[in-house]
Formats: structure tokens, C-alpha cells, sequence
């Protein structure tokens, strides 16, 4: 077998090293009557010519984003990588390294580290970001989870306007560890009152921007209210790139900023693996989970980098971690911290502008039609349109006139009243023609 | 109080005269941080000027500057080659590290996890348009409870950890349906457990009660018995276990627990070890989840991304969080929300870790049923290969027994010589190999755990095994220098992690203004 | 000289006329290594004999230290938040870490005077 080294005269010799007779004793341990005789009920091994063959036709069933006009948004955004992304992460040292716990031998990640919190940092206007966290949902109950050790309160204020999945990560996460949480309801125009839900018991307040219906948000009155009750402003943003457009977490006066970066560097992969942004106030840092990368020297004086603030750790904090979180989503941080070295601030602004100057014509293409309204006021890459007809089975229509035309909302906010709005994304990749396919299927099935 | 702790900052060595005026050492190479290099008035990236249009932006326009290099393409590949070059890598060289299973990463799963039909499909397109990438979920779910014997995944975990948090949430869920949520507030957990497990148990609101291990390393039914109590909720079990070892008792002991109306939670970082040998759900688990970077093979990326699906049993099946994917008709669908459901809620926005997926089912899929016994094996007779040619010269915790895919070695062996474990982990280093897992498990004094995977030839085995011995006589023969100087051809020699810890600096800021 | 007594936590308790001042002892702080970061106890906090009174940090490792008496904390020693290294330096003059006024001052026969502490971390090994 290809991946298997070892052959059957070399096995013999190494038991007979061993000193027993066959495989089996070395598996003695195992009740007699719970091991497994035959060979698991699955086919045996294949190629890697009947391994690609059999895959290929599983990807063939799937509709691929590049290969029709695509709007969609809602917290995953399809981006152009270069292509030296993608050859960069899957260089062996990077790819098949571990965890820098031999930080002599492991300078290369550690390195990459510290750059991308930098960038991290200097991108959600923060004083100190982490390693990564798994994504932007985590991040986010993570976040909340670390208001509450900071203030010593356990109740939660969430906006109407975050992204519902990450608003039930929070709420599975409070239920599970006892604490309170407050959801408003979803708040389509960003005109939700959600400094009156602040009191005493807060810990937090919970807020998005863009949010999950692409209105940009002026936070910074959301944080003057939470300060004058001592909670802190959690600000999330699930596109990275939205954050060259509109203000930062850190300008607005957040206290914690989290996102998904996804949006830069990494495929949209059906979800997953994507990478968590994690950053707060330096004063804030002995309360973060996740790994952080810190600057020192070596024996010989050379400036060298090395995981560090260990001690908040599971592994050797354990049950009084500040998060049980071991692994961060590393080649993921890298493919994003490459994206964005390419890009420097002068790249990611104009990238930011071209994004929302796509969004403003599709937005202004579709508005055109009748009956079709567009209800953001405000928006970066992302608007709400409304159109008299349910939006899923707009988006279906869509989908058979080869279209992917946005998530309707009902999808994760089934019951909120808000079926006939679909969320529609445009980001660099989409053309005059993408555009102009997507309008005329729209009117076309409205007719 | 907690007194193991060891130096951190390594004496000043002389500095090595710089022979060379760039400060290289042929291809070592040293390399400044990309705010040193890149400009930050350039970009790397062409992008056009979009044509003048309506802002819309109002006035939620970004006020502060934001200040961040670009780097040309031939700069930015400069950079991270250079970089990666001061990095260890299993494609270059054996990996030991005990509990971490860092076997190889077929390229083939690189190439599969890169197909457009499974790279570029958005996680919210219609259902109907992503049928190929809910095939997926389907057949990896299938291939897990067929290797375990369980009746239920949740796949959505992101990694180990989380994974763990999901098994427990179940549990709780499971036992607050009982009734019983305010009186079962404990969960057991034996000494020798990796620190994420008591981390997930305080994460959802348990105390920790700690079982310890007995003089042969595993646990008893007898130790079990006496710390269960009406108040437990859960056990919390690695298997094997942090030492190597097989739970022997493992059966007994989950009959004990659910007698007492608790439940089995499995650790299932050490999988590898029994794939094709034995399945959890024939040994009385409850919940387990699978490191799909370990036992499945997907690239550890520098420290991520993992997976961590879960494992279920029947009874904890009902308490499974969403997204799962279920087979209507001809057709997949996926369900999303708890709604009449007893499910206690959601792990992580969208589905879980579908390009890690792609490539663990490209993994089965190439070793199929007899490769992935074969692989089991391999692992188990690799390791004890390792034990049973060093454990003359280095002393075993639990005596001269066989061990599973791993094998421990404690420091009593180095007693009388002045060194440290972390001593011969650093020459290791000038070797040329990565050092095997320090300093855990933690019942163990100076603890040295090799898992070499079955990924490795016997030839490099056999240089890995005659360098450790070298070493070990080396040590017991007071060499020192040898070891307290390590390592000397790294990279970088023994860094400075106190100064790290008392003034962190953790991003890079100008000294000087631009 | 004032008295000092030890607990087989390694904790040490300086006696001042009705206070004592708390610390971890020289043989704590060698084991610890580079001590990277301290947490003291809030002043007015009360605390029973054996209770988590305050955290000791190294690279690898957290302590927790545990009060060696009962009583009120009536001061803390703010020198080691801003300069850890001080317990390393000094654990039982500048590296102090709290001082208690002593509710039961009879508890303290239950610990180890200098010389049995001294017995009793040879035993350790």
C-alpha cells in the first residue's frame, strides 16, 4: 500500500526485535471478545487513479462558484486568490509542520504569526490580536465568553443584526455554562434600540458591522452605553476586506473584535476550514484565549519568536483555561496573512472599492426592475433586496436559470417575517455580465 | 501549589562570530518581517480602478488610516520560502510526538480537497446545487460509524477540542432532558488526561473530579467505583490512554458508569492505535470524537486546522447539534435549526470542516479496509519496535510491557547526570529530528512520549532509534555540553521565554515614524 | 527575628506581631523557574486557612497559592504585578506577596518551623 513503508519481511524482523510471536499479542490488551475478526465492513483500498476517479464524480454533483454568476454573501464571500497563495501554503514546511512547541526549529510559522497578528491588529484598529481562533462563530461566543471573565458578569446583549448561526453559537454556549443572553430581534434597517437592553447585569453587547444585512453601524454610541454600565462592545464583521471601507472595531471604541477572515486568502469550501480574527485592548491580553505569538531573543541574541502567555492555556491552565481551544486554524491564518501581504493597505482599500462600486451598480441594476426594492440606505458589499414573491423560491428560480443569486433569509431566519428578503453579495469576481445575467433572470421570473 | 515548572531562559552563549556580512549561513538564511521589506505605499496585487460611481457608504466610511505593507509577487514568495525553510516538517523527517500522530499527508488528498465542485461551493447555496459536497458528509459520516460501531456523527466540530465540547454539551443535554441537570454537576477525569478535557468539563459549568491512574498506568474499575457518585455526570476517557496503554479495564468500567447513570465520554485522540481492531461502540462509549489531523492524516498546517467530528451513541444521538445531513428521497438535504428537536443547538456558523473532509475520505477511501487495519498495525508495531530497542537504556513508568502506538519513557534514567528532559529533546534537535512529546503525560516526571506512525520506513526507524541511543549514552556518560548547549545548529539556539512572558510584545509596531 | 513558618505547600507565613506576611519559599520558587507573573488576593479580602489566595506564574506552569492562615488581607505587594522576577530574587524579602491579619494566630502550630521545612523538602527530592 503506497502510504505504507513497512513490508512483511521487515514486520518479521521487527517482532521478532519485539520478542513475540505475531501482531496480535501486542493487541492482548483488547477483551477477547470485543475485537474485530474480519476486516471492517467497507471496500478495500483503492488507487489513486480509482481514489480520483470516484471523488471527481462526487465534485462533478456540486455546482461550482466560479462557473455561474454568483451573489452570495451572508458570511462566506467568494474572493480572486492569487495565485501564489495557494503554492505558498502548500509548501512541505508549512503544510505538514506542527504546533511551534520548538520554537528553534519552527521560526518560520512563529514568524508568520506575529506578522499576521500585526496585520490582524492594524486591520480591526486593536492593540493586540491572537493566532487565530477556528472561525468567526467561535471567535465570537469566545469573545463573549471572555466579557463575562472580565466584567465578572455572566449576561449577554445581542444585536438583531448578527449573523444568526454565530447569534446561536453564543446562545448554545450561555445555555451550556449557565449564563444569560438577550437576543433582539433581527433588525433588517439597523435600527434597533439596543442601548436600552444594556443594564447592570451586562457583560457585553454583541454587534456586527457590517451586519448580517449589510448595513454598515456607527457602534460607537453602543459603546458609550455599554461603558456607562462597565460592559464591554464585542464588534464583529464576518468579510475582513469591508474593514479597509467602513470604520474599525477600534474606532468605534470596541473592546473586543472578532471576525472571519475567510475573505481573504481562503476558498470557500463548503463551509469549512476557515479562520478565526481575534483582537482586544492590550490591557485586556491575559484574558484571550488562543495562541499568541510573542517577540524575544535567543541564546546567541538574535531576534527571535516564540508562543507565549502560555499559562491561560488548557494545557496547562486545564480546568481553569481560559478556553479549552488547542489547535488554531494556522495554514488558514498563513493563506490569509499571504493574501494580505500581496495586497498591503494600498491593494485592500482599492479591492474594497471595487467591491462596493460592484455592489452599488447591482444594487442600482436590480433596484431598476419593478417591484424589485432595495432596502439598505447604506451598504458596503452586501444589500437586502425585497421582491414581491418568496425569496426561496426566488433564489431556486434563479439557481435553474443558472444563477446564485443571494440567501434568502428565511433560510436561517425562518419565522422572523422577513420571507420575501434575500441578502445579495457582490465581491471583485463578479462581471458586467454576471450582473447583467443575474437582472435579467430576475425579471424574467418576475414577469 | 503546582511546583513543575523548568528554565526558560537559556544561559548566554558566546555569539557565534558572524562569518558572513549578510548574516546567512549559505542556505540558512535569516528574513526580516514584511513591515521591514514591503512598502507600505505599494501593492502586489493588480486591481483596476473601478469607473466613478455613488458611494454608498455614507458616513460609515473608514476615518483612520490603515497602514499595511504590500510585497511585489517575487518579494512575497521570497519571503515565506525563506521563512518556511526554518521550519521542521514531517516531509522532512520523522515526527515523534507522542498523542499528536503525525503520520504522512498524501499529497492525493491535496489535489481531491481542491476540486471546484468541493473548493469553490459556498456553504448557503441552494441544496440543490451542492448535492456533490453533502455526498461527502454522507460517505465520510458512513465510513466513521462503520470504524467506530456508533449510530450517530456530528461533524460540524472544527477540531479536537471542540470536538469534545460537542460530546459534552450532548451529555449535558441528555442529562438535563432527565431531569437531573442540577444534581449531576460532576465529571471524572483520570490525572494522566490532556488538559483539554478538564478545559471542556469547566467550559459548560462541571467540576473535575480526578481519578488516579494505578501503579500499571491504566485505570481500574475499582478506582472508578469509588469516585462515582449520584453527582456525576460523565467520565471523560483517552483510549488508549496518554500513556500508551490500552484501557484494559475499559468495558468494566464503562458498565460501572452507566450503572451509576452516567455516561462515556471517549477521548479519541489515540484512535490510530485501533482502527480495524476494536470499536468504541463495542467498549460502552457514549460519545467520541475523531481528530481527523491525526488518525485521518490531514495536514497539521503549523498548528491548524483540525476536525473533530463526533461519534454517538443512540441514547446521546437525539441531543446532536445542527447542521447533519439527512437522505430524503433521491436527494440530500441539510438540517438547520433545532426547532421540535432535541438537539442542544449549534457548534459553529455553517457546516463543519468539509476540506478537511475531503481529504480524511480520500485517506479511507485509498487504504480502504484491510489498509486501514494494516495501518493500525503498523503504528502498534512500530512503536514497540521503539520500545523494545531503547528501553535498555531509558526507563519506562510502567515497567517492560507492551504498549500501543505510542511509548512512554520517564527521566529517571537521566538521575544522575545533570540532565533534563528538555536537555536531550534540544540535542535531538541538532540531529536533525524533531524532539517526541515532553513533559506529558503530567503524571509522569520528565515524560518522554515517541509515536512514530505507521508512516515510517524500518530504515528510519532503525537511524531515529541508534541516534537516541547515541544520545542516551552520551548522557549517562556526562557529555553535557553536548546538551546543555542545544541546539547549536538550529535555526535559533534556546530562546528567551521568560523575557517573552514578562514584557510580551505581540505585533510589530514602527520605532520610528514613516 | 521574626518567626517564619512553612506549609507542605510551600507557602510561608512571616510573623509580625499580629500579621503575617505570605509568600512562596525559595524552594517553590527554584522549582517554578522564571516567574513571569504574579496575582494577589484584593486588600479586605477574608480568607479561610487553605483557601486559592493568589496565583503564581512561570513560563510553564500556574501555581495557585493557598492561604497558610486564616485572616483579612490587609495588604499586598503591588512591586511583584510590575516585576514578577522579584519572587524569584528574593521569595521570602522583596518577593512577598500579602499580608494577613492573623484570625487565629494558634493555626500556625500546625505548620513547619525553618528547620523542618528544610527536612521536609530534602524528602521531596
Amino acid at each position: 500500500m503506497r502510504y505504507l513503508p513497512l513490508d512483511a519481511s521487515e514486520r518479521e524482523a521487527m517482532l521478532t526485535r519485539i520478542g513475540v510471536q505475531d501482531i496480535e499479542a501486542l493487541f492482548a490488551d483488547i477483551p477477547a471478545d470485543k475485537r474485530i475478526e474480519d476486516l471492517l465492513d467497507m471496500p478495500l483500498g483503492k488507487s489513486e487513479m480509482a481514489v480520483e476517479r470516484a471523488m471527481t464524480a462526487i465534485a462533478g454533483r456540486s455546482v461550482a462558484a466560479g462557473s455561474v454568476p454568483f451573489f452570495l454573501g451572508a458570511g462566506a464571500y467568494r474572493r480572486h486568490i492569487p495565485a501564489t497563495v495557494d503554492h505558498l501554503i502548500q509548501r512541505s514546511e508549512f503544510l505538514t509542520s506542527y504546533t511551534p512547541y520548538q520554537p528553534e526549529i519552527a521560526q518560520g510559522t512563529l514568524q508568520v504569526l506575529f506578522e499576521f497578528q500585526t496585520q490582524v491588529a492594524a486591520l480591526t484598529g486593536m492593540e493586540v490580536a491572537n493566532a487565530s481562533m477556528y472561525d468567526g462563530s467561535t471567535a465570537c461566543g469566545e469573545a463573549m465568553l471572555m466579557a463575562h471573565r472580565l466584567t465578572r458578569r455572566n449576561g449577554a446583549v445581542i444585536s438583531g443584526g448578527l449573523h444568526p448561526q454565530y447569534a446561536d453559537v453564543c446562545a448554545t454556549l450561555a445555555h451550556m455554562a449557565g449564563d444569560r443572553i438577550a437576543r433582539l430581534a433581527p433588525d433588517l434597517k439597523a435600527s434597533e434600540g439596543i442601548a436600552a437592553a444594556i443594564d447592570a447585569e451586562t457583560s457585553c453587547v454583541i454587534v456586527q458591522s457590517p451586519d448580517f444585512f449589510g448595513n454598515p453601524r456607527d457602534l460607537t454610541p453602543i459603546a458609550e452605553a455599554a461603558h456607562a454600565h462597565g460592559a464591554l462592545l464585542i464588534a464583529v464583521f464576518t468579510d475582513p476586506v469591508a474593514l479597509a471601507a467602513v470604520r474599525s472595531p477600534g474606532e468605534m471604541s470596541a473592546d473586543i473584535a472578532v471576525g472571519e477572515g475567510q475573505g481573504l486568502g481562503n476558498a470557500l469550501n463548503f463551509g469549512g476550514p476557515y479562520v478565526g480574527l481575534f483582537a482586544t485592548r492590550a490591557k485586556n491580553v491575559r484574558q484571550m484565549p488562543g495562541r499568541l505569538a510573542g517577540e524575544t531573543v535567543d541564546a546567541e541574541g538574535r531576534r527571535s519568536f516564540v508562543l507565549t502567555l502560555s499559562t491561560r492555556e488548557q494545557h496547562i491552565r486545564r480546568e481553569k483555561a481560559t478556553s479549552n481551544i488547542c489547535t488554531n486554524s494556522g495554514l488558514c491564518a498563513l493563506a490569509f496573512s499571504i493574501h494580505l501581504s500581496l495586497l498591503g493597505a494600498v491593494g485592500l482599500e482599492r479591492l474594497a472599492k471595487v467591491n462596493h462600486a460592484n455592489a452599488v451598480e447591482l444594487a442600482d441594476r436590480l433596484s431598476a426592475i419593478p417591484s424589485v426594492e432595495v432596502i439598505n440606505t447604506h451598504f458596503f458589499n452586501e444589500f437586502v433586496m425585497r421582491t414581491p414573491r418568496p425569496a426561496a423560491e426566488l433564489t431556486e428560480a434563479l439557481a435553474g436559470r443558472g444563477v446564485i443569486g443571494g440567501l434568502p433569509v428565511s433560510r436561517l431566519l425562518p419565522g422572523a417575517g422577513l420571507d420575501d428578503c434575500i441578502i445579495v453579495a457582490s465581491t471583485e469576481t463578479n462581471t458586467d455580465d454576471d450582473r447583467a445575467a443575474y437582472a435579467r433572470a430576475l425579471a424574467d421570473w418576475l414577469r | 501549589m503546582n511546583v513543575q515548572g523548568r528554565p526558560t531562559r537559556p544561559e548566554t552563549a558566546a555569539a557565534q562570530p558572524r562569518e558572513t556580512f549578510t548574516g546567512n549561513r549559505g542556505l540558512d538564511m535569516e528574513e526580516a518581517l514584511i513591515f521591514e521589506i514591503g512598502r507600505f505605499d505599494a501593492t502586489g496585487v493588480d486591481i483596476d480602478e473601478p469607473a466613478p460611481f455613488q458611494s454608498k457608504l455614507g458616513p460609515h466610511a473608514r476615518q483612520s488610516a490603515l497602514r499595511l505593507p504590500g510585497l511585489a509577487e517575487p518579494e512575497a514568495i521570497r519571503h515565506y520560502v525563506r521563512l518556511s525553510r526554518n521550519n521542521y516538517s514531517i516531509d522532512a523527517g520523522i515526527y515523534p510526538l507522542g498523542s499528536c500522530t503525525m503520520k504522512h499527508n498524501p499529497r492525493l488528498n491535496e489535489k481531491m480537497a481542491r476540486l471546484p465542485g468541493f473548493a469553490d461551493v459556498h456553504p448557503l447555496q441552494p441544496v440543490s446545487t451542492a448535492q456533490g459536497a453533502l455526498e461527502i458528509v454522507e460517505a465520510l459520516s458512513n465510513a466513521l460509524l462503520i470504524m467506530t460501531g456508533m449510530d450517530a456523527v456530528a461533524m460540524s466540530p472544527k477540531a479536537g477540542a471542540h470536538g469534545e465540547l460537542c460530546g459534552m454539551m450532548a451529555i449535558k443535554a441528555a442529562i438535563e432532558a432527565r431531569g437531573e441537570g442540577e444534581t449531576r454537576r460532576v465529571v471524572l477525569v483520570p490525572d494522566s488526561a490532556h488538559g483539554t478535557n478538564p478545559a471542556t468539563a469547566a467550559l459548560i459549568g462541571y467540576s473535575v473530579r480526578s481519578i488516579p491512574a494505578g501503579e500499571d498506568g491504566i485505570v481500574s474499575v475499582e478506582a472508578v467505583r469509588a469516585a462515582l457518585a449520584p453527582d456525576v455526570a460523565a467520565i471523560m476517557l483517552t483510549n488508549p490512554n496518554t500513556c500508551g496503554l490500552f484501557e484494559r479495564e475499559i468495558v468494566g468500567i464503562a458498565d460501572a458508569v452507566h450503572e451509576a447513570g452516567a455516561y462515556f465520554y471517549c477521548d479519541g485522540a489515540n484512535f490510530n492505535a485501533i482502527v480495524g481492531k476494536t470499536r468504541p461502540g463495542d467498549l460502552g462509549v457514549d460519545a467520541m470524537h475523531i481528530n481527523l489531523h491525526k488518525t485521518f492524516s490531514t495536514p497539521h498546517g503549523g498548528g491548524g486546522p483540525g476536525a473533530g467530528p463526533v461519534v454517538m451513541s443512540s441514547r446521546l444521538a437525539p441531543y446532536a447539534p445542527v447542521p447533519f445531513v439527512k437522505r430524503e428521497g433521491g436527494a440530500l438535504r441539510l438540517v438547520e435549526h433545532t426547532q421540535g428537536r432535541e438537539s442542544f443547538g449549534r457548534m459553529c456558523a455553517f457546516h463543519g470542516q468539509m476540506g478537511m473532509f475531503v481529504r480524511a475520505l480520500s485517506f479511507i477511501l485509498s487504504h480502504g479496509a484491510d489498509g486501514l487495519r494494516q495501518a493500525s498495525e503498523d503504528a502498534v508495531l512500530s512503536a514497540n519496535y521503539v520500545r523494545a530497542s531503547l528501553n535498555e537504556v531509558m526507563s519506562a513508568p510502567f515497567g517492560d510491557r507492551p504498549c500501543m502506538h505510542e511509548v512512554l519513557f520517564d527521566d529517571r534514567w537521566l538521575k544522575d547526570t545533570g540532565l533534563t528532559t528538555l536537555d536531550f529533546a534540544k540535542a535531538m534537535i541538532d540531529e536533525g529530528y524533531h524532539p517526541m512529546t515532553v513533559y506529558f503525560p503530567l503524571i509522569v516526571h520528565g515524560a518522554m512520549l515517541i509515536e512514530p506512525t505507521e508512516s515510517e520506513s524500518k530504515a528510519s526507524l532503525d537511524l531515529f532509534i541508534m541516534t537516541l541511543r547515541d544520545l542516551a549514552t552520551a548522557a549517562k556518560a556526562e557529555k553535557r555540553e553536548r546538551f546543555q548547549s542545544a541546539p547549536v545548529h538550529a535555526p535559533r539556539r534556546r530562546l528567551d521565554e521568560t523575557r517573552a512572558a514578562r514584557q510580551p510584545v505581540l505585533s510589530w509596531t514602527r520605532s520610528q515614524p514613516a | 527575628m521574626p518567626e517564619i513558618r512553612y506549609s507542605k505547600d510551600h507557602e510561608y507565613v512571616r510573623i509580625e506581631g499580629g500579621e503575617g506576611v505570605v509568600g512562596i519559599s525559595d524552594y517553590a520558587q527554584q522549582q517554578l523557574g522564571d516567574v513571569v507573573f504574579a496575582e494577589t488576593p484584593p486588600v479586605g479580602k477574608a480568607l479561610k486557612k487553605g483557601d486559592p489566595a493568589a496565583v503564581v506564574e512561570s513560563v510553564k506552569a500556574a501555581s495557585d497559592v493557598f492561604a497558610p492562615a486564616s485572616g483579612e488581607v490587609v495588604a499586598v505587594n503591588s512591586e511583584v504585578e510590575s516585576t514578577p522576577g522579584l519572587i524569584n530574587e528574593d521569595a521570602l524579602g522583596r518577593g512577598w506577596l500579602f499580608r494577613l491579619k492573623l484570625a487565629d494566630p494558634s493555626e500556625l502550630a500546625g505548620l513547619m518551623d525553618e528547620t523542618a521545612y528544610g527536612e521536609y523538602v530534602k524528602t521531596l527530592g
